[in-house]
């Protein structure tokens, strides 16, 4: 019997130590998703489509940089074409993990440049359906982790991880995420809500390597509560185009460099 | 003024040449917007504050390394029956690594203030802030070169304005306002030649600095509100309107601090046709300050307060001088603002409060305001304007009897 035991802790145990962390998975999560190349740019189209089924655009140019490992501090800028009343309006955003992101605002028709307060990153973005975290990304040390099963999502292996917020002060209980072992991006994720009701729902609809990068191109965030979806499609989309360190600046805030606008 | 618009025409003639190449784009709105007075009818005795219809073009041409900008209104104003076709912007852009250049008629906006200006010492139209007019039209543009330098040090910001522009104040026919010798109607203006002496200057050095947006600003010019001149103050009969001379020296701090934006501006106000303060006509040598914070209280609302100070430098000197038939300022006086901003209904609706209220001066002015996307085109903004205040001398006490009620709509293209 004890033989038995013996050689059953023999043989679990290199697999324990070969096993990924549910924090690895998500780890690896985000350097896919959000972290890929020292820099990105993109087309980025969002249509905002209500229960009713009336419907909203958002158009912008979306750059962004690298500053260290993954996980590490990013900069972004997105420069809005649509609709109208927003048109030629630019983010700045510098993200820092485990602190409050800095956000400017450039107003063209005031020719002003007015830095914002950031401390809500789960607010909309834009007015979708996803948040600023959906966009720049959510520290992994403010949630527990837990790989609750593996399974088939769509023909890929994926991990399903459970995502349960450290405070109590976000809008959702928990997030299951499907990770795709292979590629690592996240295929699907379940919002619950407090009383552990589902109530949003992202799904990566279409995924292309770009520069040996898998991105998703073509995602989805769906509320369930309200009807209301919003659908984003990237277009344009390269990465390593070698975009300055000081580009980041409220100069190109205000005069976003053409060359990388196309 | 001339020169440098038949300057830009023949730039832009051959910029266009070339544009069906280059990136071009066309944009513009067509807009209604109308405020009625709910107080008592205007001192004209018409009841609108405000009436028109616009339309605006903005056309844009860019080749590298240079850009065109215009944006031109054409109005029409059914108070006056009068038909308009304004210049709001009209530039060249030429962008280099290191530096860039902007010359012709553009709008500029310094400091971090909502709506307090120290540091901007640009051209203002509160006639259109108060007539509840869009936003952007409570800044005019100004006929300069504006060259920026962005050594690795910090960034640089120099504008040369050759043609002096005033600020815009609320029209005497539309507006019920306090005026000290409003018996004298014989007035004439008199603003700073076009001289090369005469040329304003601002500098705007920046950088961060310990995680602080902060800058540094210079100004060498002249007061946009007039001062009254009158040819004699025991029985005047004519009044010039002058702009004394004006120099400007600031800074500005802001940061992320506190859960939130906080900021701090100040500048020195010096009064250079009156440094003494003893003549009673010309204002004297301030010291203005701003201190602001903002913050999301929950998600979609936010919140911005400010508290601002003047303290006026050669007190006793004022005391000693000052014409006792004008109203008497007080050594210092604050303003607080406050504003709500709450966006609803995935951002298609924007319920907004704004508000001044002096501490000092006992007077006030309330902004409600509701803005509706019906489309990505089409949005139209209900809001009022309250003013008031214990005494009928201030500012915003000064307008009591102008609250109104305004309309914008507008569709974008």
């Amino acid at each position: 019997m004890l033989k038995y035991l013996l050689l059953l802790v023999a043989v679990l145990l290199p697999l324990n130590a070969l096993a990924i962390t549910p924090e690895e998975v998500m780890k690896s999560s985000q350097a896919a998703f959000l972290y890929p190349g020292k820099d990105f740019k993109a087309r980025v189209v969002m249509r905002l489509v209500s229960k009713s089924g009336s419907e909203r655009a958002r158009e912008l140019t979306m750059l962004r940089k690298n500053y260290g490992e993954t996980g590490g501090d990013q900069k972004y800028f997105m420069y809005f074409l649509r609709p109208a009343d927003v048109k030629d309006m630019a983010f700045m955003v510098y993200k820092y993990p485990g602190r409050d992101d800095d956000r400017w605002l450039f107003v063209p028709a005031l020719n002003m440049v007015r830095r914002i307060a950031a401390q809500d990153r789960r607010s909309s973005f834009v007015g979708s359906d996803f948040t600023y975290e959906d966009v720049s990304g959510r520290d992994i040390a403010d949630d527990t982790h837990e790989i609750t099963k593996e399974e088939k999502l769509g023909g890929s292996e994926s991990y399903v991880v459970k995502s349960t917020p450290k405070a109590g002060d976000t809008d959702y209980g928990y997030k299951l995420s499907w990770i795709d072992k292979r590629t690592f991006l996240p295929l699907k994720e379940e919002y619950y809500d407090k009383r552990g009701t589902l109530y949003k729902v992202f799904t990566a609809e279409e995924i292309k390597e770009i520069k040996g990068f898998p991105t998703v191109v073509k995602r989805t965030m769906k509320n369930l509560q309200s009807g209301h979806s919003t659908e984003t499609v990237f277009s344009k989309v390269d990465y390593n185009i070698g975009i300055e360190d000081s580009l980041f600046t409220e100069r190109y805030l205000k005069q976003p460099p053409k060359k990388w606008l196309d | 003024m001339k020169r440098i618009l038949h300057a830009f025409f023949i730039l832009a003639s051959c910029l266009t040449i070339n544009a069906y190449a280059a990136d071009y784009s066309v944009n513009g709105f067509v807009q209604g917007n109308y405020s009625f007075g709910t107080e008592t009818s205007n001192p004209d005795g018409g009841d609108f504050k405000w009436a028109e219809e616009r339309a605006q073009l903005k056309v844009e041409g860019a080749q590298e390394p240079v850009r065109l900008f215009l944006k031109a209104d054409i109005a029409f104003d059914h108070i006056d029956n009068d038909a308009e076709v304004e210049l709001r912007e009209a530039y060249i852009d030429l962008t280099r690594e290191r530096w860039d250049l902007r010359a012709g008629r553009q709008i500029i906006t310094w400091g971090l203030g909502d709506l307090v200006f120290i540091n901007d010492v640009f051209p203002k139209d509160y006639e259109a802030f108060f007539s509840g007019r869009p936003l952007e039209y409570l800044k005019k543009g100004v006929d300069a070169v504006k060259a920026g330098f962005y050594p690795d040090i910090a960034s640089f910001e120099l504008v040369v304005i050759p043609f002096f522009e005033p600020n815009n104040f609320p029209d005497s026919n539309r507006f019920w306002m306090f005026d000290p010798l409003s018996s004298v109607t014989n007035r004439t203006e008199q603003e700073p030649g076009s001289t090369l002496g005469n040329t304003e200057v601002a500098l705007r050095v920046y950088r961060d600095i310990a995680g602080f947006d902060t800058s540094i600003f210079l100004y060498k010019g002249f007061h946009r509100e007039p001062s009254m001149l009158p040819d004699s103050l025991a029985a005047p009969s004519r009044i010039e309107l002058i702009y004394p001379e004006l120099a400007v020296y600031g800074m500005s701090l802001q940061r992320s601090a506190l859960d939130g934006v906080a900021g701090f501006e100040a500048g020195y106000y010096d009064s250079l046709d009156d440094r003494n303060g003893s003549d009673p006509l010309i204002p004297n040598s301030q010291t203005r300050f701003l201190l602001s914070y903002q913050r999301q209280l929950i998600e979609d609302l936010s919140v911005t307060l400010q508290y601002y100070g003047e303290y006026m430098h050669d007190y006793s000197e004022y005391e000693r001088t000052r014409i006792v038939s004008f109203p008497k300022k007080p050594r210092y006086r604050d303003l607080t603002t406050l504003r709500l901003t709450y966006l609803l209904l995935h951002q298609n609706l924007r319920l907004q409060w704004f508000s001044f209220w002096s501490p000092t001066d006992r007077d006030y002015l309330f902004n409600p305001e509701a803005k509706y996307n019906f489309s990505d085109n089409l949005w139209a903004a209900l809001g009022a304007n309250i003013f008031g205040g214990q005494e009928d001398t201030t500012q915003f006490g000064s307008l009591d009897r102008n609250d109104n009620l305004y309309m914008q709509a507008r569709y974008e293209f």
